[in-house]
């Protein structure tokens, strides 16, 4: 295999390293680049844990190569700060014991992250929806949607 | 998981450069566009290409476009381009219920329409809405273009009309001109991310005529026209609707898996018909729920 040099920006930074064709980009932000809020999980795209952002959108960091990050602006939990929503849901979450284990969190404060950019006045179904695909196993749903919903109206 | 085929990753500029590549490496070569699927089964090695040619930067498969009444879905339009598009909103609205229920959005910001009837799961929502809009498939290879009917699209479980050295270049639905309205209804384990049990996608025209089409309850998405004979030129009403269901339990075909049995879908179906041909109905008269409401829970 011909490895492929590749440049993306990381939570703001520059980073620029070497890559395999196979090499999948959540096992090179967790094992290579040091970046550990995306989790493994289910490893095909079900779970949600392993979600960060490219180019502003939430993805499955588990089913993109990391050859396909080149150019691009990948923003994981780590470098989320700079966005308008992430602190303001980590604060109601933490206000609220929102999370339980937290082995969802970073999915979770991403895909709310995302809702709200888009949709500032979400309803309980919105939010429902936009965390669909972030699995729980501690299923404490309610309490993560009504944080959520706090952090939409600003409480 | 890693992946452990080990493969060669192109990513081709322009269009003529891709299709060398498809005419050179054949079954041995896989187009990326959201990988949704493709690295999956690049993990489980299911898929063991020699390259992988990343589809993504070729402008001409990307956009959607209606013009002249036909619309135009580049290869690359993501599931979340349909939802957050006003055009299909307003334009094709069953389209927009349907891509609702697919995965969820982190799946659908990179998951693809074309890579969708690619992937030609028996369960894959986007076929049965293409299919009652008579979509078309356009492919293309160095050897020319080709436009092929969804209805002959599907050929087997996960097999299409494709050949190997051809890619999908879009997929073309007409607006259908006389007065209309849909129903998507998927039948899931759970609200939120499931893929189908069932699938039944109904159009209603002010005519009296119906399209019908059903995924996940056969070993293809498809069509189910003795159903639409039957309803063909008649106002709902409980007979009708009872020899329909009867009549499309000839046309399915379900199995029993891991997500139902084959008699729980038998039943489903039979129910979900009748609810989406009601929904649609309700929908052409301006009343029925707002498309994209949960409609089957």
């Amino acid at each position: 295999m011909k490895p492929h040099n590749i440049q993306f920006s990381l939570n703001g930074e520059k980073v620029a390293l070497s890559v395999e064709p196979s090499d999948v980009l959540l096992d090179v932000l967790r094992g290579r680049l040091g970046i550990k809020s995306p989790k493994v999980g289910c490893d095909r795209g079900d779970c949600g844990t392993c979600t960060v952002l490219m180019n502003g959108k939430t993805i499955r960091s588990c089913l993109a190569l990391a050859v396909e990050a080149d150019g691009a602006e990948i923003v994981t939990l780590e470098g989320a700060n700079s966005r308008k929503w992430t602190q303001k849901l980590q604060k109601t979450f933490h206000a609220k014991n929102a999370f339980q284990c937290g082995f969802c969190a970073p999915g979770v404060i991403l895909s709310a992250t995302e809702l709200l950019e888009k949709n500032p006045k979400p309803t309980s179904h919105d939010i429902k929806e936009a965390i669909a695909g972030n699995l729980c196993r501690c299923t404490g749903y309610e309490p993560i949607v009504e944080a959520i919903a706090e952090t939409a109206k600003g409480k | 998981m890693p992946i452990t085929t080990e493969f060669e990753y192109l990513k081709p500029k322009d269009m003529d450069e891709a299709l060398h590549v498809f005419s050179l490496y054949r079954e041995k070569a896989r187009a990326l566009a959201g990988g949704t699927d493709l690295v999956v089964h690049l993990k489980e090695n299911l898929s063991r290409p020699e390259v992988v040619v990343d589809i993504k930067a070729l402008q001409e498969l990307s956009g959607l476009t209606l013009k002249e009444g036909t619309l135009r879905l580049g290869a690359l339009t993501t599931f979340s381009e349909l939802i957050d598009s006003p055009v299909i909103k307003s334009k094709f609205p069953l389209l927009w219920e349907a891509s609702l229920t697919v995965a969820s959005t982190g799946v659908r910001n990179r998951a693809t329409v074309a890579g969708n009837i690619c992937s030609a799961v028996p369960s894959a929502d986007s076929a049965p809405v293409l299919a009652v809009y008579d979509a078309e498939v356009m492919t293309r290879s160095l050897k020319g273009e080709r436009r092929v009917p969804i209805g002959e699209w599907f050929t087997g479980p996960k097999k299409t009309a494709l050949l190997p050295d051809e890619i999908v270049t879009a997929i073309e639905l007409k607006l259908p001109e006389k007065k209309h309205a849909g129903c998507y209804m998927k039948l899931s384990r759970y609200e939120g991310e499931d893929l189908a049990q069932g699938g039944i996608a109904v159009l209603a025209f002010s005519d009296n005529t119906y399209r019908v089409a059903a995924c996940a309850l056969g070993p293809v998405p498809a069509r189910c026209p003795k159903t639409e004979a039957v309803l063909g030129g008649n106002k709902l009403g409980d007979k009708l609707l009872a020899k329909a269901g009867d009549t499309i339990l000839q046309e399915v075909s379900p199995i029993s898996d891991i997500r139902s049995s084959k008699e729980y879908r038998l039943h489903m179906t039979r129910i979900m018909l009748g609810r989406a041909l009601e929904m649609a109905v309700a929908r052409l008269f301006g009343k029925g729920p707002k498309y994209g409401t949960e409609n089957i829970c």
